[in-house]
């Protein structure tokens, strides 16, 4: 089944949030932001530009009636900066007008003055300043300390990953209007219709039931409107409830680029040590994570980091610690994969160390050390249902990656200028919410008398499919036609308490209490059929193709006959159904538990294609073995694979976020940040189904599929790393991501630090 | 401006009197509630809000894509504009129905913008293959899909189109489900509109706008405010021609006419690989070779080109025209030699010999759709074996576009060898000036500058480079 959204999209009828057709009198917000990265304000006089023409009203922190407190995880950030701001760009005050251009043009009519800090843009720095979110955290497992004793081979190094726009194309935004009795309605672009409500609540010191969220789809999340959708559905409430008028916020782009957080910059430090026959025996990790001026989702996503710090191997002796560092940067956020890619990006760079310096081939570390059933993670849950070495292999299998390698090989034999690089990319990745509490979900089911059916969940569409995914459900439990039901918005007065729609797990939690609530009435129904047949025996009664059937008997009760018979039976053809994932536990004390639902597998091979007097490079082909479980929507869920991968290509090689010294963005907008392009993707994209059971705690056992796909990806990076290779194997070059075209060039041709040659095992050097 | 704008959005005749700079993406949007064309970035870089510009040329109707976010409401006058709403019929037309079938589309934001491209793509002259209808939309941007999808839309529809007829096309597209039945009027109405425009009246005082690429990115608000010139299309500054052994640019004509140009195919036979790293089709469509170079950019792709070339703008005031060699034009960052009153009116440069040997570079962060970090040109004329004369040029590396002086002091009356070529990269890198910001860092650039100068080389004359010394 296709995406249910797809005529509307393809005709311009969906509608976002700038679409709604606005009310009379409506006002426009424009967010007047913090001109420096640190200081503490010492004077802000907004009195020019509310006089502005067609200004209606200037609002600042003095405005806010309730908490100025919008930190979800740590109460550490204002909606609207009072005293002193953090970051370039942290809202300090909104102007309302009666037009966007009359907003937008008092903004520089806002006087500001302030008295200049210190400011931090390094991690590091912060964590030596002692700069931090939180106390550290460390995930062990064994005894590393006493492992590298037992190591043949031991590297050190330092790897860095940049951070990534969301680059959503539709900017952050909200709509908001007062209905009666002191309620409030808000349209957002959110993830989070709950995470709206509350904060609103607390904003504007009203109770979250006069608050209505309402979410009809996104133009694309990606992560960027968990929680950072949340300020401007809150501004527009208290604009609305500050001035009695509608009020709409939308960011323009560059605004959007700017005040918004990102996908986290990471600066690690890696220690590995291999035997003599590649095993990896021991790892330790020290991760220092860029978060920004406040919490927002750090803590969550440094956790997944630690989560993910082995990706698809099993290592006996880890310790891994992740120190989540504040700097004047705007406070980054979830973004796909959450922290996990961050993790694994380091232990492949690692991997790529210690196979560089012993002269072998990533691979051949890589599938030495792959998890295997019953192995245990760090974190203490053991693998069920592994499929790491399983997706290898049937990858080598029906991809040809041998002929694949005999070819690079050949080729880079006989081309000067061009070489070509090959990577192995193993994923594995955690479904859940790692907040073992996030893992529950609701549905709200309607029949109507005329036999349709309207569902709601708190499930949010952003071009994922879940909406699809949730009415597949629907249409199979109750077999009728999928015409005949409609997804309703996401809103938090029919579903209440909702989890983000986040962390891949939005099919599967909104899915399974859809399943519940499909099957109360199916079983109601199936009751009221079995009375209006003359029998009793619901048992016997099955819904086939919108037929009742009695056994195997079609009978002449369709299924719109039997809704309306129920009806007149009073029968309720409404259901709400509650469903939270069952086993999970976590002990943030001993860091041990059983945080994910399941685990998801697959591996890619990519081919990186250089040209060597420019720099510049496109990757030829992708293939890779995934595990899907049994994909309950093979087209969407490829979709999500394809458009992952492609996300992490784009993060491991142009795009590049670029602050400056003073914490001012320099890559603000579409012409300065790069995300792939049509002629950017590989040439080709070969993704193989790898069929397994998949997991009774996937939807239908269809496993999630959002996020891991992403890390995918991260093969760009060494695929190219090979290649350059190819053409200078002695520069001993930094382990960095983004692998942009600049970076690509000045490995092959700028000045390098020499390659050491192998020292003498530590190990040994020890023993003697 | 006292004449009202006048043009046909969709199937409506508009008639209005505000402001010419206002653009189009706002009156759509906010004055018309056509809400089906998204707004993503406001600088033509991500398609969200493309159009199509129709217009009535020589007895025919021409389509091409634009960025509405960038296009002045006063170049829609006497045009056709369409919007998605201009395109819907009542079942999916071929090309939303091929977007549909191989789920091209996720959250849907941007695909607005790629179903009103693939609607040029079938309304325009390109070969249907699947590399033309790619190419159609390689000025949008989508987030979700990966491309995969809409790359195999893009081979469907151009399957489907293989059956379009040369003659008669619009009426096969209109018969075959491709557009509303309104649009098979269209070549009458807008005509008919045509011939009842009258110029607006414009002041030579004026801001001067052709495709607004560049000024509707860089002062938006201003824009709106301003009286302006609007000499987009115009057919006095339109045109390539050759005459007496120099090609004559006008001023207005647009990245794609010199794309498209028999004439400069001829003169650069690889003229389409070149302009493929110039920005995008909407863009192409929109932009300027004047504009390009009177913004004066120091990166203008085109600027660099011509640069190479030798070119000589010249100048227009009134009844005076001047002529200045490109490379005294720029006097400093963004300072021209113009005076007041005078606008570029045409570009010239003589047409490369026999034997002369040209090359074209550009290396950006992304490929395509993007400002380079450094591009360059070099032109050779030949004798024999020698080189008689050398222009190059580099983008930048410099406040203003550069002419690579030293580097052709190095190379005139030589013959090409692999040490020439190593003297003339270490000369260009070392003449050059370049700055760090976010198109890269100064040593990145000079490097690259370098690797440019091989790069130009390794296509001329592949033989004489050898890189693998200086590894």
């Amino acid at each position: 089944m296709k995406n249910i959204d797809s005529r509307s999209h393809v005709r311009g009828e969906s509608i976002y949030v700038d679409d709604i057709p606005v009310r009379e009198g409506t006002l426009y917000g424009a967010v007047f932001g913090a001109p420096h990265a640190h200081g503490r304000i010492t004077a802000l006089d907004t009195a020019k530009a509310a006089n502005a023409t067609n200004v209606f009203r200037v609002l600042t922190a003095a405005d806010i009636p309730g908490e100025n407190q919008i930190g979800g995880i740590i109460p550490d950030e204002p909606l609207l900066a009072a005293d002193a701001f953090h970051f370039q760009g942290q809202p300090i005050a909104i102007v309302l007008a009666e037009s966007e251009e009359a907003a937008r043009a008092a903004l520089s009519l806002i006087h500001l003055e302030f008295e200049p800090l210190p400011v931090i843009t390094d991690p590091r720095q912060a964590r030596a300043q002692g700069e931090l979110i939180q106390p550290p955290r460390t995930f062990k497992l064994g005894d590393v300390d006493s492992a590298w004793t037992n190591c043949t081979h031991i590297f050190e190094g330092r790897a860095e990953s940049g951070g990534q726009e969301h680059l959503y194309i539709e900017a952050q935004g909200a709509y908001a209007y007062l209905t009666e009795q002191g309620g409030l309605q808000i349209f957002s672009s959110t993830q989070g219709p709950t995470a709206v409500q509350r904060t609103t609540t607390r904003v504007l010191a009203i109770g979250m039931h006069q608050i209505e969220v309402d979410v009809t789809r996104l133009g694309g999340g990606f992560g960027g409107k968990e929680d950072q959708a949340t300020p401007w559905a809150v501004m527009a409430g208290l604009g609305a409830l500050c001035t009695r008028r509608p009020v709409k916020i939308v960011l323009h782009r560059l605004d959007d680029m700017r005040m918004t957080g990102k996908r986290h910059p990471y600066s690690s430090d890696f220690k590995i040590g291999l035997d003599g026959d590649f095993k990896i025996l021991a790892y330790e990790v020290t991760f220092h994570q860029d978060a920004g001026a406040a919490a927002d989702l750090s803590p969550a996503v440094m956790e997944r980091t630690l989560f993910h710090c082995t990706n698809s191997y099993f290592v006996p002796n880890v310790r891994a610690t992740a120190y989540s560092c504040r700097t004047h940067l705007p406070p980054n956020t979830a973004f796909r994969g959450f922290g996990g890619p961050q993790g694994m990006f380091v232990i492949e760079a690692a991997i790529c160390k210690a196979a560089e310096a012993l002269g072998v081939k990533p691979a051949q570390i890589q599938k030495r050390n792959l998890l295997e059933e019953g192995d245990a993670f760090p974190y203490g849950q053991t693998t069920s249902g592994c499929r790491a070495l399983a997706s290898w292999n049937q990858l080598e299998r029906s991809q040809g990656t041998a002929e694949l390698e005999a070819g690079i090989a050949a080729f880079n034999e006989t081309n000067r200028f061009i070489k070509k690089g090959l990577a192995f990319q193993p994923i594995c990745f955690g479904i859940s919410f790692t907040k073992t509490h996030m893992n529950q979900a609701s549905a709200l089911v309607h029949i109507y008398t005329d036999g349709t059916v309207g569902i709601s969940t708190g499930a949010v569409e952003m071009g994922q499919g879940v909406n699809t995914k949730m009415l597949q459900v629907a249409a199979e439990l109750f077999s009728i036609e999928p015409s005949r039901i409609k997804m309703e918005t996401t809103n938090t007065t029919r579903v209440a308490n909702t989890s983000p729609t986040a962390a891949s797990s939005s099919a599967d939690l909104n899915g399974k209490a859809l399943e519940k609530a499909c099957h109360c009435l199916r079983d109601r129904l199936c009751h009221t059929a079995a009375g209006i047949l003359g029998h009793g025996r619901a048992d016997r009664i099955q819904l086939r193709e919108e037929k009742v059937f009695d056994g195997d008997m079609e009978t002449d009760l369709s299924w719109a006959k039997l809704v309306e018979g129920a009806y007149f039976q009073r029968v309720s053809l409404s259901q709400q159904a509650h469903y939270a994932t069952p086993g999970l536990h976590f002990d943030t004390e001993t860091e041990k538990g059983e945080p994910f639902a399941y685990h998801v597998y697959g591996t890619a091979a990519l081919v990186a294609v250089v040209d060597v007097i420019r720099g510049t490079y496109h990757f030829e082909t992708v293939r890779l073995v995934h595990d899907f479980g049994r994909s309950m929507n093979k087209t969407i869920d490829l979709g999500q694979v394809e458009g992952g991968l492609v996300q992490g290509i784009g993060w491991m090689t142009m795009e590049e976020l670029l602050y400056n010294e003073e914490g001012r963005l320099l890559s603000n907008a579409l012409s300065t940040y790069k995300v792939p392009d049509i002629y950017a993707v590989p040439e080709e994209i070969a993704v193989e189904f790898l069929e397994t059971e998949g997991s009774p705690l996937a939807l239908l056992k269809s496993k999630a599929v959002g996020e891991p796909p992403l890390m995918y990806g991260l093969g760009a990076y060494f695929a190219l790393r090979d290649a350059i290779r190819a053409w200078r194997d002695t520069a001993d070059l930094p382990l960095a991501a983004p692998m942009t075209p600049e970076r690509v060039l000045m490995a092959l041709h700028g000045p390098h630090p020499v390659k050491p040659v192998p020292e003498e095992s530590p190990a040994i050097a020890a023993q003697e | 401006m006292t004449q009202p704008i006048r043009f046909i959005l969709n199937d409506r005749d508009i008639e209005t009197r505000l402001p010419a700079g206002m653009v189009m993406l706002d009156f759509i949007r906010k004055q018309r509630r056509l809400t089906g064309t998204k707004i993503g970035c406001r600088e033509g870089d991500c398609g969200a809000c493309t159009v199509l510009v129709g217009e009535w040329n020589d007895g025919a109707m021409v389509y091409r894509s634009m960025t509405s976010c960038l296009m002045p409401l006063g170049n829609a006058h006497g045009r056709h504009i369409v919007t998605i709403e201009g395109l819907n019929t009542d079942d999916l037309t071929p090309y939303q129905a091929a977007m549909v079938a191989e789920a091209g589309t996720q959250c849907g934001f941007c695909t607005v913008g790629f179903i009103v491209s693939f609607a040029g793509f079938c309304l325009g002259d390109a070969e249907p293959n699947r590399k033309n209808a790619i190419a159609a939309v390689d000025g949008n941007i989508c987030r979700c899909t990966g491309y995969k999808s809409i790359e195999r839309a893009a081979e469907s529809i151009s399957t489907q189109l293989t059956n379009r007829p040369e003659q008669n096309r619009l009426a096969w597209l209109v018969e075959n489900g491709y557009l509303p039945t309104y649009f098979a009027t269209l070549p009458q109405r807008l005509s008919a509109l045509v011939a009842e425009l009258a110029q607006p009246k414009q002041e030579a005082t004026h801001q001067v706008v052709a495709g607004g690429t560049d000024l509707f990115v860089q002062r938006p608000e201003e824009m709106a405010e301003t009286p302006l010139r609007l000499v987009f299309d115009h057919p006095e500054f339109n045109g390539i021609t050759v005459q007496r052994n120099r090609c004559i640019i006008g001023a207005s004509a647009t990245a794609e006419d010199l794309r498209q140009s028999e004439l400069m195919n001829r003169m650069f036979p690889h003229m389409q690989g070149y302009m493929k790293l110039v920005s995008s089709t909407p863009i192409r469509n929109m932009g300027t070779v004047g504009g390009n170079l009177v913004n004066a950019s120091p990166i203008g792709d085109l600027t660099v080109f011509l640069l190479a070339n030798d070119a000589h703008v010249t100048l227009e005031n009134g009844d005076q025209l001047r002529v200045v060699p490109l490379r005294n034009f720029y006097k400093g960052y963004k300072t021209l030699d113009l005076q007041s009153g005078e606008h570029l009116r045409s570009i010239s440069f003589a047409i490369p010999e026999k034997g002369t040997l040209f090359n074209f570079e550009k290396v950006s962060k992304r490929t395509h759709l993007d400002i380079a970090s450094v591009n360059s040109a070099m032109r050779l004329d030949m004798n024999g074996e020698t080189i008689r004369e050398a222009h190059l040029s580099a983008g930048g590396v410099a406040p203003i576009p550069f002419f690579l002086a030293k580097t052709r002091e190095v190379l005139v009356g030589q013959p090409i060898t692999p040490e020439l070529v190593h003297a003339a990269a270490t000369t260009a890198a070392a003449e050059v000036s370049p700055i760090s910001d976010a198109r890269g860092t100064a040593d990145y650039k000079r490097l690259l500058l370098r690797q440019l100068i091989y790069a130009h080389f390794s296509v001329v004359a592949p033989e004489q480079v050898e890189l693998e010394a200086a590894r």
